[in-house]
């Protein structure tokens, strides 16, 4: 029941986002400093975690290769299925699911338990607009984060490869340019929006919608990244099923 | 003026505000008194119409609140301010950004006339080297003043303060009393101050409305208040030493 509950004041929400928009001019100063704190913020660890994450992909891969019979090239095969079609979008979102999904969470709610929330109300503010909507839009530039996730993974896979000398540096080319599907990368970018809203939706709410003082605000985090997880997780599934399936 | 007739308000089947009758009248310092958990906060939430009441009728300068439309509600609510028990201070923002705030989401203004406005008001409240500063920078007191600073730059009707003392030393406490009953008197507000600070209620309060368990139990000013045989008031005003001290110097 009380799931219900939370689902329907979630919808109501984000009917909220879009009636009575905040002034163009002060919404737009608000979607830079969103799309800095949000997305730029987001690229060091992003770029750090692929590097490795695809690195790892390569070596596992390569030591998993016991037969002659298997091409050396599966090794640049396998880490660009594996960084394209899974870790970098889906991974990346639930690690930024943690960091982004946390700060929207915490930053919302510090609002709300501070009484900011009421004075933007007070003013005849839409607040829920002022506060989640910019926070909608920086967060579509998510699939450029993703973009480079996948270039660093498999930039991180190559190196492994050549420093570990599992495979040529000519074997694992061939293998990333092997029966490349460019429909896996659409795919990937079209779930990479999804989780998209989903990251700026769920933590928004638990903010905006907490109670209590500040060690709340921290429950509120927890439990918006516990959410915000299991959801992408069960429409990844979804979204492959009705893609790829 | 604000007209209250009967309000009620529950949570949860616990009545909160029980039958709440009382005129706020305009330039007057109009006090709100009460235990904590007495209602008070309640009803000004519901004067903010951030609460809705759910019996009874909120009239606004003649004009029933329940019957206006939408666009008379934020109408409305542009000419309310508020200073919240916290100060509400967007953190990000300067104090001069605080206080040009209401003005850059509702109104047309060139960035100038703003600017020009905000400054008027931080001169008034006499915050003027504060101006660059962000609110972690400033003393309780100093925030108290952006945030009377922020609600009064649009030139409310209505002035709204939750425990605007809260958490001041005595001294700067009665600075801030004396700002809000100076801007209410000067531009003729309706101004409605929640608070249980007995200073507050000696110096500023034109009208009080004392709340008891969400039932209204005494109305008066602040010359009435040491003449009342009201025992459940006198309970409330009487309760430290020093009022016990000072009613015995009165008589």
């Amino acid at each position: 029941m009380k799931l219900l509950h939370h689902i329907g004041a979630y919808f109501i929400m984000l009917r909220l986002v879009f009636i009575k928009p905040t002034k163009g001019k002060v919404m737009r100063k608000l979607i830079f400093q969103d799309v800095q704190d949000l997305i730029i913020g987001s690229l060091g660890i992003v770029g750090f975690l692929s590097f490795f994450v695809g690195g790892v992909v390569s070596i596992q891969t390569a030591l998993n290769i016991e037969s002659p019979l298997i091409p050396k090239n599966l090794v640049g095969f396998a880490t660009r299925q594996s960084v394209i079609l899974e870790f970098a979008p889906t991974f990346m979102s639930i690690i930024l699911a943690g960091k982004v999904g946390s700060f929207i969470t915490s930053s919302i709610g510090t609002m709300r338990v501070t009484e900011q929330i009421d004075a933007l109300e007070v003013m005849g503010i839409n607040s829920v607009n002022y506060l989640v909507f910019p926070k909608i839009i920086s967060m579509l530039l998510l699939p450029l984060v993703i973009n480079i996730s996948m270039f660093l993974g498999i930039l991180g896979g190559y190196a492994a490869t050549l420093y570990g000398g599992f495979s040529s540096s000519a074997d694992f080319i061939e293998g990333i340019q092997m029966d490349f599907k460019p429909f896996h990368v659409a795919y990937a970018f079209i779930k990479t929006l999804i989780f998209a809203l989903i990251l700026a939706t769920i933590p928004s709410y638990h903010g905006y919608y907490m109670k209590g003082g500040a060690l709340e605000v921290g429950k509120a985090a927890t439990v918006a990244f516990v959410w915000t997880s299991v959801v992408i997780i069960v429409l990844n599934y979804i979204i492959t099923q009705l893609l790829l399936a | 003026m604000i007209e209250l007739r009967d309000i009620t308000k529950s949570f949860d089947g616990v009545e909160v505000l029980k039958g709440i009758c009382m005129t706020f009248e305009p330039g007057k310092t109009n006090l709100i008194i009460g235990q904590s958990g007495s209602g008070k906060t309640v009803l000004l939430k519901c004067l903010l119409g951030l609460h809705q009441p759910d019996g009874g009728t909120m009239h606004f300068n003649h004009q029933a609140f329940g019957e206006m439309n939408e666009d008379e509600r934020r109408t409305l609510r542009r000419e309310m301010g508020m200073v919240f028990q916290s100060s509400a201070l967007f953190d990000s923002m300067t104090v001069l950004e605080n206080v040009m705030f209401p003005m850059q989401m509702l109104t047309k203004q060139s960035e100038t006339a703003m600017r020009k406005a905000a400054e008027e008001v931080i001169e008034r409240v006499n915050l003027v080297d504060a101006n660059h500063k962000l609110p972690a920078e400033l003393s309780g007191g100093m925030q108290k003043r952006v945030a009377i600073a922020r609600a009064v730059v649009m030139k409310p009707k209505y002035l709204f303060c939750d425990e605007p003392n809260s958490g001041l030393d005595p001294q700067t406490a009665i600075v801030i009393d004396n700002l809000i009953r100076e801007i209410t008197q000067e531009n003729n507000i309706t101004t409605v101050i929640n608070s249980h600070d007995m200073n507050s209620v000696m110096e500023i309060g034109d009208t009080i409305l004392f709340l008891k368990n969400g039932v209204k139990a005494w109305e008066g000013s602040k010359e009435l208040i040491f003449k009342t045989d009201n025992e459940v008031i006198n309970d409330f005003v009487y309760s430290s030493n020093l009022m016990k001290k000072v009613k015995e110097v009165y008589q």
